[in-house]
């Protein structure tokens, strides 16, 4: 019933403007047109003049407004090394494109409004002028040539791999339809090989269990990182496209079937550092970013608020189905003790689930030294705080 | 009619055009001057380019209300997740799933299937076919004085097969498992696999042939532009006394035709994965739980043919909107256009770079990273030209004497969002930035600025100003000017803030965010986005309204030069005849923006040039 209201208010409206718009053609008629026109340009003008000055407004009101949203101010910081070159080249670009924005907007808005067409007003016959076109070809070109360059220069410097040598951790995100599986190398730091033909249920990645660099790798549920390190994202997909993104630390990068790609990148706080800042207050005791105080569940104003909440996440960024929009994994970013700690409380996968199965390689080999095992056990029992202390 | 007395009763154009005109005994051929012709010939399977302009025209805005209803449905779900959408049950059907509460919602397949036809839909449907099949038919014949396009016929298939597009595209959606859903640039592997996605069986093969008909359609018409452009233009129309808007049409036409083969293969190539086997683009796949044979494809592959044809198409779409806005502005602001010369070299040259930009749309896709520099710098190369056409527009404006009218203020509004949706591109052409923001809503933000609304500007400038050119009436200014100030806030107000959620880093293609604690506490902004989209399409449909009335009822054109423009389509007869000129072809004795000079308001470029005016160097 309110539909159909709707509706009919909807249609009626649509018959008054109909109308309106009859009527002042009519008008128009009566009064002549050209005078007509002169009054429509006097309005119309005035009306380009009024849009400009609120939009324009709108736009730098919504920005202050927004801003603890925007890259590098407010809360919205980056999280890693090489994010806060990404924030610069985006903020120099912003200061930059803001000034013709403002500048091109007013004299569009200005020319059309100051040269309207009056009674006995003629326009110049100006059909170009050569030095004024050099200057805003060249002024273009240059400060393109200054953002290409700064651009280019962060560019080279995220995307480099890592170097023979170098100390990283080198982790795998692994995306499939609907969420990501990751895997962590393990004491020997590096990733097993894998074998797509593999993929069952029991083995979700297709790791190679003859390959012995494959059995101390663990599946953790979240990505954990000491602080300061550099990491090396190996990111693939299991079915179609998908894409690894950390929005806090800026990174992003198509996980493509068949083909392995990387992100290195190195994360600059631990998400206790981040949850503080977003609580934190300011001079005069007030929350700084009061949005992040508001209770985590609306129901429950006593329980935890967003900011002691907060977590770092992962998500997906190229479409993969219907999904794609909940493709969620936390991401936990800690000191170099508490990774030590954690990575000691991992168990690999092949230890968890393959070993002694029939998948194990190694299940006859086993089987044979099952008493030895029996014997050891309480050896076994240690063995996950035993892996994490043998590197 | 009083005022049709006081009018000469041989036209001064006329004149003209029997003393300077060329005579190429057109109508020898036809016994009188009545071509044969019956219903179906007129209305349906016509040859004339004037006809087909307008079937372009009228199909794209079919389209056009299609596809802003479906982003009207996303929007929904992306403003209000919770709300009850069961009252779209007896239209969506199954796409709404009511739960045993009675509370209907939009089926997360279906949102992606919403959001793919809208894309696809716009960007060819509307925004080529009815941009630049609508204005390219009307007016290369009409500006450059030829009496048809160098083959009607080819022309008439040309529309016939965008037709059939339409009619595969609009069955598609009635599939069972429904239309195509993995987004418009329908990447592999998961358009090629049908376990990946309900949409990538038997939608994405309908939307796949649609499409192929589609291109078909394009090169038939680019195939005929460039052909009359180059070969059927009247004595003394060279082609740097060409209108903007030719030039723009011409260099579209070419882009096309270079471009959308490729994208056939790209078609080509998946079909054959999906259906015989092979492996261009997939490798390595496990799913629907088990692991595919297919080895040794790449789905970046795919990109690079798709983007080739991809990154082109937006040229094809934003150039003949360039192309009528130069036109307009300068018409309605009584100058010439500033800086022709500037204007055509810049049409070129982004013509060129077009090409060679592709993979900036793949910056975060797994290419090397190091090609990717080339890229960058060839896109960000992009901006001067397209900062010198604005600085030219801007130009044409100062000093001029501007006419405010429905058509002149849609110009103005274009430069808006050509300025607005620009400048954002210098983000996202810098690699850099790109990591960040790729994807995301800023991007959306972008590209619809930049070529969604703005070629929408243009196409509505261009259709206000030759309305009458084509209907011999007017459109309701008063009509006009407030669907003008409703879409110019209206379409600000949905697209700004979106640049916000991009920095903020929240993806595109999410059928909710409150998955992600970094996406989801911008409830309020979506809420307002949504209303907005609702009434600016409500605006939209004002313009519907008054087309199809001001078809019937408008405002009769007693004068057949009403915007007093020099170029060649305002001297052919109110009633649009076959053949365009009822006598001799007229020919061109200057260029087309002899705007204000020597103080005249204009001079038509029929008119030979005096032995007292001006020399002027353009």
């Amino acid at each position: 019933m309110t539909a159909l209201f709707v509706l009919l208010c909807v249609i009626l409206i649509g018959i008054i403007v109909v109308q309106i718009g009859k009527v002042t053609e009519l008008a128009g008629k009566i009064r002549g047109e050209e005078e007509a026109q002169e009054r429509t340009n006097r309005t119309q003008a005035g009306y380009s003049m009024i849009f400009m000055i609120v939009f324009l407004l709108a736009c730098t009101v919504s920005a202050i407004y927004y801003k603890d949203s925007m890259l590098w101010y407010g809360p919205n910081e980056s999280a890693s090394a090489h994010g806060s070159s990404i924030d610069y080249i985006f903020n120099i670009t912003l200061f930059f494109t803001g000034i013709v924005f403002f500048i091109t907007q007013i004299l569009l808005f200005y020319f059309a409004y100051k040269y309207r067409a009056r009674r006995g007003s003629k326009a110049e016959y100006i059909s170009h002028n050569n030095r004024l076109e050099v200057i805003w070809t060249a002024i273009p070109a240059v400060v393109m040539t200054f953002l290409v360059v700064g651009g280019l220069d962060a560019w080279n410097d995220v995307m480099a791999d890592v170097e023979e040598g170098e100390d990283y951790i080198e982790i795998e995100a692994t995306g499939y339809q609907f969420a990501w599986h990751l895997r962590y190398p393990g004491p020997d730091g590096k990733l097993g090989a894998r074998d797509y033909k593999m993929i069952s249920a029991t083995n979700p990645l297709g790791q190679v269990w003859s390959d012995e660099k494959n059995l101390d790798d663990f599946h953790p549920s979240e990505i954990v990182l000491p602080v300061g390190k550099k990491v090396r994202v190996r990111i693939t997909s299991r079915d179609v496209l998908h894409n690894f993104y950390l929005p806090h630390f800026r990174v992003k990068m198509d996980a493509v079937p068949g083909m392995p790609t990387y992100f290195v990148f190195t994360p600059t706080t631990t998400t206790e550092e981040y949850r503080a800042k977003l609580g934190a207050l300011n001079d005069r005791g007030e929350p700084q970013y009061p949005e992040w105080h508001a209770p985590l569940d609306p129901e429950d104003p006593e329980g935890p608020t967003k900011f002691e909440d907060f977590n770092f996440e992962l998500a997906c960024a190229e479409l993969c189905g219907k999904g794609h929009y909940a493709m969620r994994r936390a991401v936990r970013i800690v000191s170099e003790a508490e990774y030590k700690n954690w990575l000691s409380e991992q168990q690999s996968y092949y230890e968890s689930t393959i070993k002694g199965t029939e998948d194990d390689p190694f299940a006859s080999e086993a089987v044979e030294e099952e008493p030895e095992l029996t014997d050891a056990s309480p050896v076994e029992g240690d063995t996950p705080e035993g892996e994490g202390s043998a590197e | 009619m009083a005022n049709v007395a006081d009018k000469p009763l041989v036209h001064e154009d006329d004149l003209l055009i029997e003393e300077y005109g060329y005579d190429d005994h057109f109508h020898d051929h036809h016994h009188g001057d009545k071509f044969q012709s019956n219903f179906v010939t007129t209305y349906f399977f016509s040859q004339d380019h004037k006809m087909i302009a307008k079937q372009f025209l009228i199909t794209g805005m079919f389209w056009a209300i299609i596809g802003g209803l479906m982003s009207l449905v996303f929007r929904l779900q992306l403003g209000f997740p919770e709300e009850n959408m069961a009252w779209l049950k007896p239209v969506l059907g199954k796409w709404i799933t009511v739960n045993d509460a009675g509370i209907g919602s939009l089926a997360p397949e279906f949102y992606y299937a919403l959001v793919t036809m809208h894309g696809t839909i716009l960007v060819f449907f509307v925004l080529t076919a009815g941009l630049s099949g609508t204005f390219s038919n009307l007016l290369i014949p009409l500006q450059i004085g030829a009496r048809d396009m160098a083959s009607p016929f080819m022309n008439m298939l040309s529309y016939w097969f965008f037709f059939l597009a339409g009619v595969v595209m609009f069955f598609s959606l009635f599939l069972n498992t429904g239309p195509f859903a993995g987004g418009w640039t329908a990447y592999p592997p998961l358009s090629a696999l049908p376990q990946a996605s309900s949409g990538s069986g038997a939608g994405m093969t309908l939307w796949i042939v649609s499409l192929v008909f589609f291109v078909v359609s394009v090169l038939l018409g680019g195939i005929n532009y460039i052909t009359t452009v180059l070969n059927m233009r009247t004595k003394g129309m060279s082609m740097w006394r060409m209108p903007l808007t030719i030039w723009a049409f011409f260099i579209t036409a070419i882009i096309g035709l270079l471009s959308f083969p490729v994208l056939v293969s790209a078609f080509l190539l998946v079909t054959f994965d999906r259906s015989l086997g092979t492996s261009f683009f997939l490798s390595e796949i496990f799913i629907g739980g088990q692991a595919l044979d297919h080895v040794g494809g790449s789905p970046i592959l795919y990109q690079h043919l798709f983007w080739f044809l991809g990154h082109p198409e937006v040229y094809i779409i934003i150039l003949p909107a360039m192309g009528i806005v130069s036109e307009v502005l300068s018409v309605h602001s009584r100058k010439p256009i500033f800086g022709y010369k500037a204007m055509v070299y810049s049409i070129l040259a982004i013509a060129f770079l077009s090409f060679i930009v592709w993979a900036h749309h793949m910056f975060m896709s797994g290419v090397n990273p190091f090609i990717s520099n080339f890229f960058v710098i060839f896109t960000l190369i992009i901006a001067v030209p397209s900062a010198v056409k604005v600085f030219n527009w801007i130009a044409t404006l100062y000093g001029g004497n501007v006419r405010f009218n429905s058509a002149s203020l849609f110009a103005i509004g274009f430069v808006s969002m050509f300025i607005s949706g620009g400048l954002t591109g210098i983000f996202l052409g810098n690699s850099a930035i790109d990591i960040q923001l790729h994807d995301t809503y800023f991007v959306v933000a972008h590209f619809h600025i930049v070529m969604g609304v703005a070629a929408f500007f243009g196409m509505f400038a261009g259709i206000y100003n030759w309305f009458p050119k084509m209907y011999g009436r007017f459109m309701n200014e008063t009509l006009g000017k407030l669907h003008f100030w409703g879409t110019i806030v209206g379409a600000y107000a949905v697209f700004w803030p979106m640049h916000y959620l991009g920095m903020a880093g929240v993806p595109r293609r999410y059928y909710r965010f409150d998955s992600f604690a970094a996406f989801g506490s911008f409830d309020l902004m979506n809420q307002f986005i949504t209303v907005a989209a609702i009434i600016t399409f409500g605006f939209q449909l004002l313009f519907v309204v008054n087309f199809f009335y001001s078809i019937w009822k408008g405002k009769k054109m007693t004068d057949r030069n009403p915007w007093k423009a020099s170029t060649l389509e305002w001297t052919t007869p109110i009633e649009g005849i076959h053949g365009n000129w009822p006598g001799k072809i007229p020919t061109v004795q200057r260029w087309a923006y002899d705007y204000g000079k020597d103080g005249k308001d204009f001079i038509p470029q029929i008119q030979p040039v005096g032995a007292d005016e001006s020399k002027d160097e353009h």
